[in-house]
C-alpha cells in the first residue's frame, strides 16, 4: 500500500477509442492489487477492473485544457484512456502505477493475496487435477522402450528440467549426465510425445554444444538410443527450429547444431522460426496497427504484413504439421531443439501433438498439454511474461503466439476441438495475470522453492470449474475432425491464416461479431437437456 | 440455328481429374446442347453434369494422342478433362466453347428446363408489382402507384409500376424522366415506418454543361420530400471530380439552388472495369500456389476487393443512419441508377428493414432492387473472373453486394433467416442457371422474351422444403432492430466459403453446419411444442 500515493481520483474520463461516443465520467481507484474505474452512471455505475500485473505500459501525455491524459496499455490488449482533471492527481497516478505495476518480490503477486473462499483440501485437490505421469501413462509410457528416469531428482543434471524426466531405457544415467554436458543449459534430450500407434517418439533438447568441431559421444549415444526406441523406423529427424543463419552464428560461440556426419542415421533439418527479439518486436508492430484511428484497407493489410506476425504463425505451424507428419505418417522419431530449447520448442512440441492426438483437443487434455511442454518443461513465464520488474528483453510472446495457432487450427477445423475461444482467451489472459500461481517462475525448481502449490491455487481448477463457459458447442467426439491426425491442408493456404481480432481487439466490442454462436447454442444444447430430462422424468412417472 | 451443328464431336472417354477432396471420375464424356455429362457407369453418384452455360474459359492442352481441358467456371470451380483423342480433345473444346457463349436468350438453357416438381409460371404471384406499394399504403397515404410506364415507354430499364408522391402526376414523372439518364426519374424505394423517412433512387440528372434545370424533376423531389419530413440527403455514388465529367457529356447531379432542403454527399463507390479488375485478381491471387504468406495480404489489398466491400458498408451505414438517427430522406444514385445505387439502397433495407432479413423478404428485396429495378444482369454477368479478352460490360457488382450481405450475416450471425448457402446460390445462379429469373437486363426485355410465361423461377426451386437445411440458417431469431455493422478492417474477412470454396478442402465447414442443424434439430425434436 505504501506505493498508492492517491487511492481514490474524481470526475476522471474514460475515452472511447474507436466510437465517436461521449466518454464516460468516473471515479478511478488505485487498490494493493487492481486499478478501478468506476462511471458515475447510478444505475449501471459500470465498473473497469485492471490488475496491476496486466498493465504493460503506462504513459502519461501532455496536459490539454480538458486535463491531463493517461494511456494504460495491458498485456491482454486492452487500452485504457483516461483524462484525469488535475495534473498533479495525474502525476500522483502515474508514479503510483509505474511502481505498482512492476512488482520486484513474488509476493507482491496477486496470486498470494488471492482468496476464491476454498478450503485447504480442494485447494490441494486443484494442484492435483492435471497429473503428467498419468499423461505419460496414458501415452503408453513407460513401455519396453522408455522409462521414467530418477537421473534429475533433486535437479542435479538440469535445474531448469522437471525431477520427472522420460528417457530410452537404453539411456543410461552416465549418456544422460554425458549428453547434458554437450548441451546449452543442459537440456538434455527427454520425451515429449509418445506415438503409440507408430512407436515415433518426439523428444526434445536445447542446441548441441558443437562448436566447429566438437562431439560427443555420449549425446550421440543418446540420439542412437531414442532411435531405436523405435525399432520400426531406421533413421530419425534432428530438427532445429531457428533460421539456418542464426544456428550458424551460435557456432562461433561454441554452440551450434549436429553435424549429420557424427550422429549415425539422423536426418537434419533447419525450420526457420524467428527469435524472441524478432516476435517481440513484430507484436508491437501489429497492434500499432491495431491501434490506429480509422485505418483504410490498406493501411490495416499493409500494416499486418509488415509487421510479420501472420507469417511467423504460420511458420511455427507449418513446423507443427512437419513433425506431426513425420510421426503419424512416416512413423519416425524427431529430436526437436532451437536455442535453448524452451521457446521455439515448447511451441512446435506443442503444435505437433496438438495435431497428432485428439485428446489435446480437448479441455482438459489443452490443460495437460501447456503443463506437459510449457510448465514442467522450464518455459520462462517469469522472464518472457514479465511478472516481476526485469529485463525487457527477456519479453516476448512465445505462448501467446502458441495459443494462436490453435485458435487458426479451431478455425480451420470447427468441430475439431472441445474447447472455445473464450478459454484461449481466458488463458492468455492469466498468462500475465499472476491471479494463479500455475504460470509462477521460471522452472519446477522454482516453484517448488517458493512453495506455490501450498501458497496459491491453480488456475486449471478455476478453468475446469467453470468449464461449461468454455466448450465448443460444435464439437463432436466421434466426428472425423475430431478423431486421429489433423491435416491442415499446405501451400496455397494462406488465406487460412486470418487476424485474430477476437484477442487483439478483443475489448473493442464494436469490431466483434454482435451475437455469439457459440453461446446461443450452448443455450439451445442445455434447453435441450432439460426437455429430454422431464420427458424422462415423466415416462417414469407413467411406468409407474 | 441448330446446336448440332456446335456440337463437332458428342462423344469421347475422358477422366475428370480430382479436386480437393474428390476421387477422379472415368468415364464417358457427352456433349449435348446445354450440359457437359461425364459418367462413370449407370446412374454413378458421382457423375458430372455441368451446364455449359457455366463455363467461362476453356483451355486446352495436348500431349501425344490425348489432350487435357481445363474448365475454368463461372462458379470459379475450375476443372480438369484428360480426353483420349488429339481430334476429340479439340473438337470438345471447340463445341465447349461455342455452345457456352451463345448469346441468344430465348434459345438458353432456362426455356427447355421443365423440372417435375415445379409448374410454370407459379412464381408469378410470389412478388407481385404491387405488393410493395401496398405495404407502404399501409402506413402512409402520401404515395401513389403510376403506371406512367405500363409500356415501357418512359423508362426502358423500369418495370410498368412505380411508387411516386401521391400528388404528382404522370405527365410530371414523364417529364421528369426526360431530364434523367435513360429516363430513370426518382421512385421510391423503401419507407421507414419508424419516423416515416424515405429513400428514393434514380439515375443522374442530364443537368450538361450549362446547367440545365428542370421543373417538374424539382416538383417531384419537393414532393417527396414534404412527404418524407422535410429534410433530404442526395447520395451520389460518384466523387466530385466525377460528376464534373460527367457534366461534360450531359449528366451531372442535383444543383444545391434547384433542390431547397436536399444537401448534396459525394461517396464514390467503383464500378465496372475497376471492379471486374478487382474481382479478376482475387481469384488469381486465391489460386496463386506461389504466393508465400509474406506477400499474401499486400496481394489481398492490390486486389481492392475487400476496400470495395468497406467503401459498400459505410455508404449504406451512413445511408441507414441518416433514415434512422437524423430523420433524413435519401435519394441514391449515380450515373445510371442500375449498380452502385442499388447495391446502396439494398443494403440500406437490409440494414434497417428486419423483413428484408426473412427468407422470402430477401427474396422480394433481389426481385425488386435488383431485377424489377433493371440491374442489367445479362450484360453484367456474361463472364466471371476466368474469362480471357476485354470485359465489355462485365462487373460483378451483384456478387459485391452478396459479400455484403456475408459480412453483415458474420457479424450478425442470429438475424438473417438464410445463410450462406442461399449466398452461394445466388451467385451461381446470377452467372449461369437454369431458371429464367436473372435472365435479360429488364422487365422490357423478359416481357419481350417472355420469360414469366417459358421459364421457371429460381424462387420457386429455392423455397422448396428439401432445400431449406442448405439455405436456411439454423439459428435465426428475428431481430427487429437495425443491424449496425462494423466496418472497422479487423471486422471484415475475405469470404472464404465463395472465393476459396474450390481450392481448400470442403469437409470442415460442411461438418460444422451439420452439426448446427443436429443441435437445432434435436432440440425441436425433444420440444414438440
Amino acid at each position: 500500500m505504501e506505493h498508492i500515493r492517491t487511492p481514490k481520483v474524481e470526475n476522471v474520463r474514460l475515452m472511447d477509442r474507436t466510437s465517436s461516443k461521449k466518454p464516460a465520467l468516473g471515479t478511478l481507484y488505485l487498490t494493493a492489487s487492481h486499478v478501478i474505474f468506476v462511471e458515475n452512471v447510478p444505475e449501471t455505475r459500470k465498473e473497469t477492473w485492471i490488475l496491476h500485473s496486466e498493465i504493460s505500459s503506462i504513459e502519461k501525455q501532455a496536459t490539454t485544457a480538458g486535463g491531463c491524459p493517461l494511456l494504460i496499455r495491458c498485456k491482454n490488449f486492452q487500452v485504457l484512456r483516461l483524462v484525469v482533471p488535475q495534473e498533479r492527481d495525474c502525476q500522483d497516478v502515474y508514479i503510483s502505477l509505474l511502481r505498482l505495476a512492476r512488482p520486484v518480490k513474488y509476493e507482491e503477486l496477486f496470486c498470494f493475496s488471492f482468496n476464491p473462499k476454498l478450503d485447504k483440501e480442494e485447494r490441494e485437490q486443484g494442484w492435483t487435477l492435471v497429473d503428467l505421469r498419468e499423461e505419460y501413462k496414458r501415452m503408453g509410457v513407460p513401455n519396453s522402450y522408455w522409462h521414467l528416469s530418477d537421473v534429475n531428482r533433486d535437479y542435479r543434471v538440469c535445474d531448469s528440467y522437471p525431477t520427472d524426466v522420460y528417457v530410452p531405457r537404453s539411456a543410461t544415467a552416465h549418456i544422460i549426465m554425458g549428453s547434458s554436458k554437450f548441451r546449452s543449459r543442459r537440456r538434455f534430450p527427454a520425451l515429449s510425445y509418445y506415438c503409440k500407434d507408430t512407436n515415433a517418439s518426439i523428444c526434445r533438447s536445447s542446441q548441441p554444444l558443437s562448436g566447429f568441431s566438437a562431439r560427443c559421444l555420449e549425446d550421440e549415444q543418446m540420439l542412437q538410443a531414442i532411435r531405436r526406441a523405435n525399432p520400426g523406423s531406421d533413421f530419425m529427424y534432428v530438427v532445429d527450429t531457428r533460421p539456418k543463419l542464426n544456428a550458424m552464428a551460435n557456432r562461433a560461440a561454441g554452440k551450434g547444431y549436429e553435424n549429420e556426419d557424427n550422429y549415425a542415421n539422423i536426418k537434419f533439418q533447419f525450420i526457420g522460426i524467428e527469435n524472441i527479439h524478432v516476435m517481440r518486436s513484430s507484436l508491437q508492430k501489429m497492434l500499432e496497427v491495431c491501434e490506429l484511428r480509422s485505418p483504410s484497407m490498406s493501411d490495416f493489410l499493409w500494416g499486418l504484413e509488415n509487421s510479420g506476425w501472420l507469417k511467423h504463425i504460420k511458420a511455427i505451424l507449418d513446423a507443427g504439421v512437419f513433425i506431426a507428419k513425420a510421426v503419424a505418417e512416416e512413423g519416425t522419431s524427431i529430436l526437436v531443439h532451437c536455442s535453448d530449447g524452451w521457446d521455439r520448442t515448447a511451441q512446435v512440441c506443442s503444435v505437433a501433438s496438438l495435431l497428432l492426438d485428439p485428446y489435446y483437443r480437448t479441455l482438459k487434455g489443452f490443460m495437460v498439454l501447456i503443463e506437459k511442454d510449457w510448465i514442467s518443461f522450464g518455459h520462462k513465464f517469469h522472464h518472457r511474461y514479465g511478472h516481476l520488474d526485469g529485463d525487457p528483453k527477456e519479453i516476448s510472446p512465445v505462448i501467446d503466439q502458441f495459443l494462436e495457432c490453435v485458435w487458426q487450427l479451431t478455425e480451420q477445423f470447427p468441430c475439431a476441438f472441445e474447447f472455445n475461444e473464450r478459454f484461449l482467451v481466458h488463458m492468455q489472459h492469466h498468462i500475465y495475470s499472476c491471479q494463479f500461481g500455475t504460470f509462477l517462475c521460471n522452472n519446477q525448481k522454482e516453484r517448488r522453492e517458493l512453495r506455490i502449490q501450498e501458497r496459491t491455487h491453480s488456475l486449471w481448477a478455476h478453468l475446469w470449474k467453470n468449464r461449461a463457459d468454455y466448450l465448443n458447442p460444435l464439437f463432436r467426439a466421434d466426428h472425423s475432425q475430431a478423431r486421429g491426425t489433423l491435416r491442415p491442408p499446405t501451400s496455397p493456404c494462406n488465406f487460412m491464416y486470418k487476424f485474430w481480432s477476437g484477442m487483439y481487439n478483443r475489448f473493442e466490442r464494436g469490431m466483434q461479431p454482435r451475437q455469439s454462436v457459440t453461446d446461443y447454442l450452448m443455450a439451445v444444447k442445455e434447453e435441450t437437456q432439460q426437455l429430454e430430462e422431464e420427458l424422462q422424468v415423466l415416462e417414469e412417472t407413467c411406468a409407474v | 440455328m441448330e446446336f448440332s451443328e456446335l456440337i463437332r464431336t458428342g462423344r469421347a472417354e475422358a477422366l475428370l481429374l480430382p479436386g480437393p477432396g474428390q476421387s477422379p471420375v472415368r468415364g464417358t464424356l457427352c456433349i449435348t446442347s446445354h450440359h457437359l455429362l461425364l459418367s462413370a457407369g449407370h446412374g454413378s453418384p458421382s457423375d458430372l453434369w455441368l451446364l455449359l452455360r457455366n463455363v467461362d474459359a476453356v483451355e486446352k492442352r495436348a500431349a501425344g494422342n490425348s489432350g487435357t481441358i481445363t474448365l475454368k467456371c463461372k462458379d470459379l470451380n475450375v476443372l480438369q478433362l484428360e480426353i483420349e483423342g488429339l481430334e476429340e480433345t479439340l473438337d470438345i473444346a471447340g463445341s465447349i466453347e461455342a455452345l457456352s457463349s451463345l448469346e441468344s436468350v430465348t434459345t438458353s438453357y432456362p426455356f427447355f428446363y421443365r423440372p417435375q416438381s415445379l409448374k410454370l409460371g407459379d412464381a408469378e404471384d410470389l412478388h407481385p408489382p404491387d405488393h410493395f406499394y401496398q405495404q407502404v399504403a399501409l402506413e402512409t397515404n402520401g404515395w401513389r402507384l403510376s403506371t406512367v410506364n405500363r409500356d415501357f415507354y418512359v423508362c426502358a430499364s423500369y418495370p410498368t409500376a412505380l411508387v411516386v408522391p401521391r400528388g404528382i402526376g404522370d405527365e410530371v414523372l414523364a417529364r421528369s424522366a426526360r431530364f434523367r439518364q435513360g429516363g430513370r426519374f426518382p421512385v421510391l424505394c423503401y419507407y421507414h415506418s419508424i419516423n416515416g423517412t424515405v429513400m428514393l433512387r434514380s439515375s443522374q440528372p442530364l443537368q450538361g454543361a450549362n446547367r440545365r434545370r428542370c421543373a417538374e424533376d424539382e416538383e417531384l423531389l419537393k414532393a417527396a420530400l414534404a412527404q418524407g419530413g422535410g429534410r433530404g440527403l442526395v447520395l451520389d455514388t460518384r466523387s466530385a471530380q466525377a460528376v464534373k465529367q460527367a457534366r461534360i457529356t450531359g449528366g451531372g447531379t442535383e444543383a444545391k439552388a434547384a433542390y431547397p432542403g436536399w444537401k448534396r454527399l459525394h461517396r464514390p463507390l467503383e464500378r465496372g472495369r475497376p471492379l471486374q479488375d478487382s474481382f479478376v485478381r482475387l481469384v488469381e491471387a486465391c489460386t496463386d500456389p506461389s504466393l508465400s504468406m509474406d506477400r499474401w495480404l499486400s496481394r489481398l489489398d492490390g486486389c481492392r476487393w475487400l476496400t470495395h466491400v468497406k467503401e459498400a458498408l459505410t455508404t449504406a451505414c451512413l445511408a441507414a443512419q441518416g433514415m434512422d438517427r437524423e430523420g433524413v430522406c435519401i435519394l441514391v444514385h449515380g450515373a445510371e441508377g442500375t449498380d452502385a445505387t442499388l447495391l446502396v439502397t439494398s443494403l440500406t433495407q437490409l440494414i434497417l428493414d428486419p423483413k428484408c432479413r426473412t427468407l422470402r423478404g430477401f427474396q422480394s428485396l433481389l426481385e425488386r432492387e435488383w431485377i424489377q429495378a433493371g440491374h442489367p444482369f445479362q450484360q453484367r454477368c456474361a463472364h466471371s473472373a476466368y474469362a480471357q479478352g476485354r470485359p465489355k460490360h462485365e462487373a460483378p457488382i451483384f456478387l459485391l453486394f452478396l459479400d455484403c450481405v456475408w459480412q453483415l450475416s458474420r457479424q450478425f450471425p442470429l438475424s438473417l433467416e438464410f445463410g450462406e448457402g442461399m449466398l452461394l446460390a445466388l451467385f451461381e445462379h446470377a452467372y449461369a442457371s437454369p431458371f429464367g429469373t436473372f435472365l435479360c437486363n429488364s422487365e422490357k426485355e423478359r416481357y419481350l422474351c417472355e420469360v414469366k410465361t417459358k421459364t421457371h423461377s429460381l424462387w420457386s426451386s429455392l423455397n422448396q422444403s428439401k432445400e431449406r437445411k442448405r439455405l436456411c440458417n439454423p439459428i435465426y431469431s428475428p431481430n427487429p432492430l437495425a443491424l449496425w455493422p462494423s466496418v472497422e478492417p479487423q471486422s471484415l474477412q475475405l469470404w472464404a466459403g465463395l472465393f476459396l470454396r474450390w481450392t481448400r478442402p470442403p469437409e470442415p465447414a460442411q461438418e460444422a453446419w451439420e452439426q448446427l442443424w443436429k443441435i437445432v434439430t434435436e432440440k425441436e425434436v425433444a420440444d414438440p411444442l
